[in-house]
C-alpha cells in the first residue's frame, strides 16, 4: 500500500543549500517561502518635495503595494489558508437546509426558527454555495491558482530547455552516494555513465569531468495539469449552471411528452439559457413496471422500475423505443430523460348534469405515502348542471391501490391488489377564470359548496370500485370508475460542460498521481583519475525529498556502471571515500 | 424460489456466526497484544529504552550485497551506498517494538498477529457469505459499510506486516477500534440482509463504494500513525532537553517503544498521499454516479459536502508538507481534522443530516 516515491520532507532539497549550491535548485517549482513577515509601509523611498514628487511617491507605494498583495495571494500560504476557509465554509450548507436542495425542508426551517432565520438569511446561510461569501472565497483560491500555475509553468519550461546542473564540488555531502575505483580510464567511464543513465531514460550532461542527470520531470508536469484541471473543472461547472434546463414531467401510460416550454410541468433554466436553445424531440410512455419485496422485513420496499418509452430525436426522426430505469436515463438530443417518480391514475368518465361526458380519462394523483395511496382531485371548468347552466365542479378524495378490508382507506401495499376510489364533489366557482394559474392537484374549495348525502346535513362521499359508478345528488351528474392507470414523472435535464468537467476530473486525478507517485531527482556521475593511475568512481543522488527508493536506484546505476568500470582491487587505504569518514562528515 | 430464499437466510445466519466469532478472536488478539506491551515494558530494554536515543554512530546502509549481472556467471557485490538524513532532523532510531526485546513479549505479539490473522478470516467469511446472501456488494447500508471496512483496514495491516514493514506495533490500537467497529455494527448499525432500492442498483455501488471504503481503512491507518507521531515527537522534544519536564515513566516505556517521530510520520505522509487520489477518484466516480442516477454530478447533498470537505482537508495536508512553516506538528493537526471529516462524513452525516444518500439503512 504505502510505495509511494514521495516523501515525507515535501519540499526544497535535503542537504543544505548552500554547500550543494546550484545542484539543489530549480528541483521543483514550488514558489520559495518567503521569511514569513511581511514588509508593509513605504515602498518609494524618499518623498521629494511638491507635487510631483508626491504622484511618484504614491505610485511607486501603489505598485509597492499591489506587488505586495499579489505575492501574498499567490504564496503557498495563502493557498492553504484559502484551502482551509474553503473546507470550512462548506460546512454550514450540509447542516442548514438549502433553498437550492430543498425548497419544503427550508420554509419549514423558517416556519419553525422565527428568530434564527432573519440572521441566517442575511448571512445568507440558505443558500450558502452561491452566497457572495462562499464565491469570494473560491474566486480569490482560483485566482491564486492562476497567479501561481502561471510563473510555475514558464520557470518548467524554463527547466525542461535548460540542463540539469553540474556536479557539486564535493559529492560525498549528497543524501546519497557511492564510489569505486577501476581501471578503465576517466573518459571511458563518463561515456559509459552516460549510455547508462541515458538507457534509464534520464536526461544527461556531461561537463568538467562529470555527468549530471536528472529524472522526474513527469511529477513537475503532473503537478501543474492537477492545478490547472481544477480551474477547468471550475469553469466546466460554472458553463453547466449558467446554460442548464432542468424540467419534469408526469406523464400517464398512453402519454406524451414534446420537448417545448409549454409541455414541462415545472421547468428551471440557467441565465444564459433560452426557448431557442430547446432541442426538438418527443417521447410516449407506452407502459410503466414497478415490482416490490414480496416478503421479509422489507416488504414493500420497490425492487425495480422500468418505464418503456417510445421517442423520436429530431422534428422528423425515427420511432424508437427503449426502457428508463432509475440509474439508466434516456439520452436524447443533448438531454438526459430521469425516471423521477411513480404512481396511479384512476380512470373515469364523468357526465354532467346534462348527461354530457364532461371528462374522459386518467386522473394522475399524488402520492401520500410510500404505499401509494393517493390524493385525488379532478376539477372540471366546463359543467353544466340539470338546467344547462354553468356550474363548476371538483371531485376530490383518496385512491388506494391495495385496500384490506376492515382497514381504513390507506393503502397497504404499492401494488394494485384491491384498487378503491373514495370521493366527494364540490360545485360553484373553481377560481380558475382570475387567470392565475391553478396547481392542478390542489383543489381551493373556498367558493365552492360541498354535496350534502341523503340527510342534507353530512358531506357527501362514496367509496368505489373499478366498474362502479357513483351519482351526485340532486341530479349533479355521474361518475364511472373505469379502470386504473400507472403513471411516471420524469426529470428533463439539458446540462452542457459535462465532458468538460469529466476530462477535468480525469486529467487532475492522472495529475495528481504523477504528482505524488513520481520522485523527481538527479545523479552525478564523476571520473577521476588518481595518482596510481587508477580511476576513481563517485556517484551521488540527491532527490527532492529524502527517500530509502533513492539510494536503492543510485545502487542499480553503480551496478550497471560497473559492466564497463569494474571495481579494481582495494588498495590497503582509501582515504577520501571511508565511509566511517563520510558519516563523520555527515554528523558533525 | 422458495429454496434460493432458504439459502439466502442460512448464508446470512452464517455471515453473523462468523462476525461474531471474529470477535471473539479478535477480542483474544487484543488480550494478546495488552500482554505483549506489559512483557515488553518489565524488559531490560523497555525500560531504558528512554536511554538509547543518542544518535546512532553507524550510517544506515544499503546491505543487499549480492547481484548478478548480464547473462555471465560473474557474481558482483553491489555497491554499498552511504546516506545522510535530512539537515536538523533528529536521528532517533526506531524503538524495539512493543516487546521491547522481552522474549515473552515477543511470543505473546505473535501470538497477537496469528489471532488477528484468525480474526480477520473469519471476519473476511462473514463478509463474503453476506455477500452471497444479498447476491451483491456486501455495501449497502451502514451494517454492512462498517463490516466490509473493518476488514478493509485489518488486511491492508496484515498486507503491510507482510510486506515486513515496520507495523506491528500498529496491532493494539488496530485491533481495539476494530472492535469497537464491529460492536457498533452489530448492535446500533444491524440491518437484516435484504436487496437494496433501485437507486443502488448499478455497478458504480460496486466501484464508487469500495474505494471509499478503501480509502478509509488506509487512512484510518494513517489517522492512528499521525497520532502517535504526535505523542512521540513531543517525547522526543522532551528528551533533547534533559532538564525539562519528562513524561512519566508509563508513558516513556510505551512511547520509547515505538518507531521514531520522523518513522512515524512518514509512514502517515506515504499512506496518506497514496490514498489522495484514490479518494480523488471516489468522488469522481460518486459524480458520474449521481449524473446517472439523479440527473446532476454535483448538488451539494451533505454526504457530497463532506466528501469534499475531507478532499480539500487532505489537500491542505499535502499543501502545508510542501510549506516549510508548516511541516510536523501542524501538518499532522491537519491529517487529523481530515481524517475527522472522513469520519464524520460517514457516521454524523448518515445518522443526524438527511440527504439523497440516507437510504443507508441505519
Ligand atoms: C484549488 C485549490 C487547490 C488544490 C485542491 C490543490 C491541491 C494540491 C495537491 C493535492 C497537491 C499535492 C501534490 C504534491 O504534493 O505534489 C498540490 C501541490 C502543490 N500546490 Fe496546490 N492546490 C490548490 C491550489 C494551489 C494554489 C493556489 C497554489 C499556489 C499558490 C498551489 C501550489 C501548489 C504547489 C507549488 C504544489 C507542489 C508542492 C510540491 O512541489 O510539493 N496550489 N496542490
Amino acid at each position: 500500500m504505502a510505495t509511494t516515491d514521495t516523501d515525507a520532507t515535501g519540499a526544497g532539497p535535503t542537504a543544505d543549500e548552500g554547500e550543494l549550491g546550484e545542484a539543489g535548485s530549480q528541483l521543483s517549482t514550488a514558489p520559495a517561502e518567503e521569511a514569513g513577515q511581511a514588509v508593509p509601509g513605504s515602498f518609494g523611498g524618499v518623498r521629494r518635495p511638491g507635487a510631483l514628487g508626491a504622484a511618484q511617491w504614491l505610485g511607486r507605494e501603489v505598485i509597492g503595494w499591489a506587488r505586495w498583495f499579489w505575492r501574498q495571494l499567490t504564496s503557498m500560504r495563502v493557498a492553504l489558508l484559502l484551502l482551509f476557509l474553503l473546507s470550512l465554509a462548506a460546512i454550514p450548507g450540509s447542516l442548514i437546509p438549502q433553498e437550492s436542495i430543498d425548497q419544503l425542508k427550508t420554509d419549514d426551517f423558517k416556519a419553525r426558527h422565527t428568530t434564527l432565520t432573519p440572521i441566517y438569511e442575511k448571512l445568507q446561510l440558505f443558500q450558502v454555495y452561491s452566497s457572495v461569501w462562499f464565491s469570494a472565497i473560491y474566486l480569490l483560491l482560483f485566482i491564486s491558482l492562476i497567479g501561481c500555475i502561471v510563473p510555475r509553468t514558464w520557470q518548467f519550461i524554463g527547466q525542461l530547455r535548460g540542463r540539469p546542473p553540474g556536479a557539486p564540488r564535493r559529492l560525498t555531502r549528497l543524501p546519497a552516494y557511492t564510489s569505486w575505483r577501476t581501471e578503465a580510464a576517466p573518459d571511458e567511464v563518463l561515456t559509459a555513465a552516460g549510455r547508462v543513465l541515458k538507457r534509464r531514460r534520464f536526461r544527461t550532461h556531461a561537463t568538467g569531468g562529470a555527468v549530471a542527470a536528472e529524472k522526474g520531470y513527469l511529477r513537475e508536469a503532473g503537478n501543474l495539469v492537477f492545478h490547472v484541471s481544477l480551474i477547468v473543472l471550475l469553469v466546466s461547472f460554472a458553463v453547466g449552471q449558467l446554460w442548464k434546463s432542468d424540467g419534469s414531467k408526469l406523464i400517464v401510460e398512453g402519454g406524451g411528452f414534446a420537448n417545448n416550454l409549454a409541455q414541462y410541468d415545472t421547468v428551471q433554466s440557467g441565465p444564459m439559457f433560452g426557448p431557442e436553445d430547446m432541442a426538438p424531440f418527443d417521447f410516449t410512455l407506452d407502459e410503466f413496471t414497478a415490482t416490490y419485496e414480496r416478503s421479509g422485513p422489507n416488504k414493500g420496499t420497490p425492487r425495480t422500475f422500468r418505464a418503456d418509452v417510445t421517442y423520436h430525436d429530431g422534428v422528423d426522426g425515427p420511432a424508437r423505443k427503449a426502457v428508463i430505469k432509475v440509474n439508466e436515463p434516456l439520452e436524447v438530443s443533448g438531454y438526459k430523460v430521469f425516471l423521477l417518480q411513480h404512481g396511479y391514475a384512476p380512470v373515469v368518465t364523468v357526465r354532467d348534469g346534462k348527461g354530457e361526458v364532461a371528462y374522459k380519462g386518467p386522473v394522475a394523483s399524488l402520492p401520500l405515502d410510500g404505499n401509494l395511496t393517493e390524493n385525488v382531485v379532478l376539477k372540471l371548468g366546463d359543467y353544466l348542471d340539470k338546467n344547462g347552466k354553468k356550474d363548476q365542479t371538483a371531485y376530490s378524495g383518496i385512491f388506494s391501490p391495495t385496500v384490506v378490508p376492515g382497514r381504513a382507506m390507506f393503502s397497504q401495499s404499492p401494488e394494485l391488489n384491491n384498487p378503491m376510489l373514495f370521493l366527494t364533489a364540490y360545485h360553484g366557482d373553481l377560481g380558475i377564470d382570475s387567470g392565475i394559474p391553478q396547481n392542478v392537484y390542489q383543489l381551493d374549495a373556498s367558493k365552492m359548496k360541498q354535496y350534502k348525502a341523503k340527510d342534507g346535513k353530512s358531506p357527501f362521499k362514496k367509496l368505489l370500485v373499478p366498474g362502479q359508478t357513483l351519482t351526485l345528488p340532486d341530479g349533479g351528474g355521474t361518475l364511472k370508475f373505469e379502470g386504473v392507470k400507472e403513471w411516471a414523472s420524469f426529470q428533463i435535464v439539458h446540462k452542457p460542460g459535462i465532458s468538460g468537467a469529466l476530462f477535468g476530473a480525469i486529467a487532475a486525478l492522472l495529475g495528481v498521481a504523477a504528482s505524488l507517485f513520481i520522485q523527481r531527482r538527479r545523479v552525478w556521475v564523476r571520473a577521476q583519475a588518481q595518482p596510481d593511475g587508477t580511476t576513481l568512481v563517485e556517484m551521488a543522488g540527491l532527490g527532492r525529498s529524502e527517500s530509502a527508493k533513492l539510494p536503492e536506484e543510485l545502487a542499480d546505476l553503480a551496478v550497471s556502471l560497473q559492466a564497463d568500470a569494474p571495481p579494481a582491487p582495494e588498495p590497503e587505504t582509501e582515504p577520501e571515500t571511508d565511509p566511517a569518514e563520510a558519516a563523520e562528515g555527515a554528523r558533525p | 424460489m422458495n429454496l434460493a430464499v432458504a439459502a439466502n437466510e442460512n448464508l446470512a445466519h452464517t455471515s453473523n456466526v462468523l462476525i461474531y466469532s471474529a470477535m471473539a478472536v479478535y477480542t483474544l488478539a487484543f488480550l494478546a497484544h495488552i500482554a505483549e506491551w506489559v512483557f515488553g515494558s518489565r524488559s531490560a530494554v523497555g525500560r531504558t529504552a528512554a536511554a538509547i536515543t543518542a544518535p546512532t554512530a553507524e550510517p544506515q546502509k544499503v546491505t543487499v550485497t549480492v547481484a548478478t549481472k548480464g547473462g555471465g556467471t560473474a557474481v558482483l557485490e553491489r555497491p554499498k551506498v552511504i546516506t545522510r538524513s535530512t539537515v536538523g532532523s533528529r536521528d532517533v532510531p526506531d524503538g524495539p517494538g512493543a516487546a521491547g526485546g522481552s522474549e515473552q513479549g515477543d511470543v505473546y505479539g505473535r501470538i497477537a498477529v496469528g489471532l488477528t490473522v484468525l480474526a480477520f478470516l473469519l471476519h473476511a467469511g462473514g463478509v463474503l457469505s453476506r455477500a452471497l446472501s444479498v447476491e451483491r456488494a456486501p455495501w449497502g447500508n451502514m451494517y454492512e459499510f462498517s463490516t466490509t471496512f473493518g476488514a478493509v483496514a485489518v488486511g491492508t495491516y496484515l498486507v503491510l506486516l507482510t510486506l515486513k514493514k515496520n507495523v506491528r506495533w500498529i496491532g493494539l490500537p488496530l485491533v481495539t477500534t476494530i472492535l469497537l467497529d464491529l460492536g457498533l455494527a452489530v448492535s446500533v448499525l444491524y440491518t437484516e440482509s435484504a436487496q437494496l432500492v433501485p437507486a443502488l442498483h448499478s455497478y458504480w455501488l460496486w466501484i464508487h463504494v469500495s474505494c471509499a471504503i478503501v480509502s478509509g481503512a488506509a487512512l484510518y491507518l494513517g489517522a492512528v500513525s499521525t497520532l502517535l507521531y504526535l505523542f512521540r515527537d513531543s517525547y522526543e522534544t522532551r528528551l533533547e532537553n534533559p532538564e525539562g519536564k519528562q513524561y512519566n515513566a508509563f508513558v516513556s516505556s510505551i512511547l520509547a517503544r515505538t518507531p521514531s517521530a520522523a518513522s512515524l510520520d512518514k509512514f502517515a505522509y506515504r499512506i496518506n498521499a497514496t490514498v489522495f487520489p484514490l479518494w480523488t477518484f471516489t468522488i469522481i466516480a460518486g459524480a458520474i454516479w449521481a449524473e446517472a442516477a439523479w440527473g446532476r454530478y454535483w448538488g451539494w447533498d451533505p454526504k457530497e459536502v463532506w466528501s469534499f470537505i475531507t478532499w480539500v482537508a487532505y489537500a491542505c495536508y499535502l499543501h502545508a508538507r510542501a510549506t516549510a512553516g508548516w511541516k510536523g506538528r501542524k501538518a499532522a493537526y491537519l491529517a487529523l481534522v481530515a481524517f475527522g471529516c472522513y469520519v464524520f462524513n460517514y457516521y454524523g452525516i448518515n445518522i443526524f443530516v438527511n440527504g439523497k444518500h440516507s437510504y443507508a439503512g441505519v
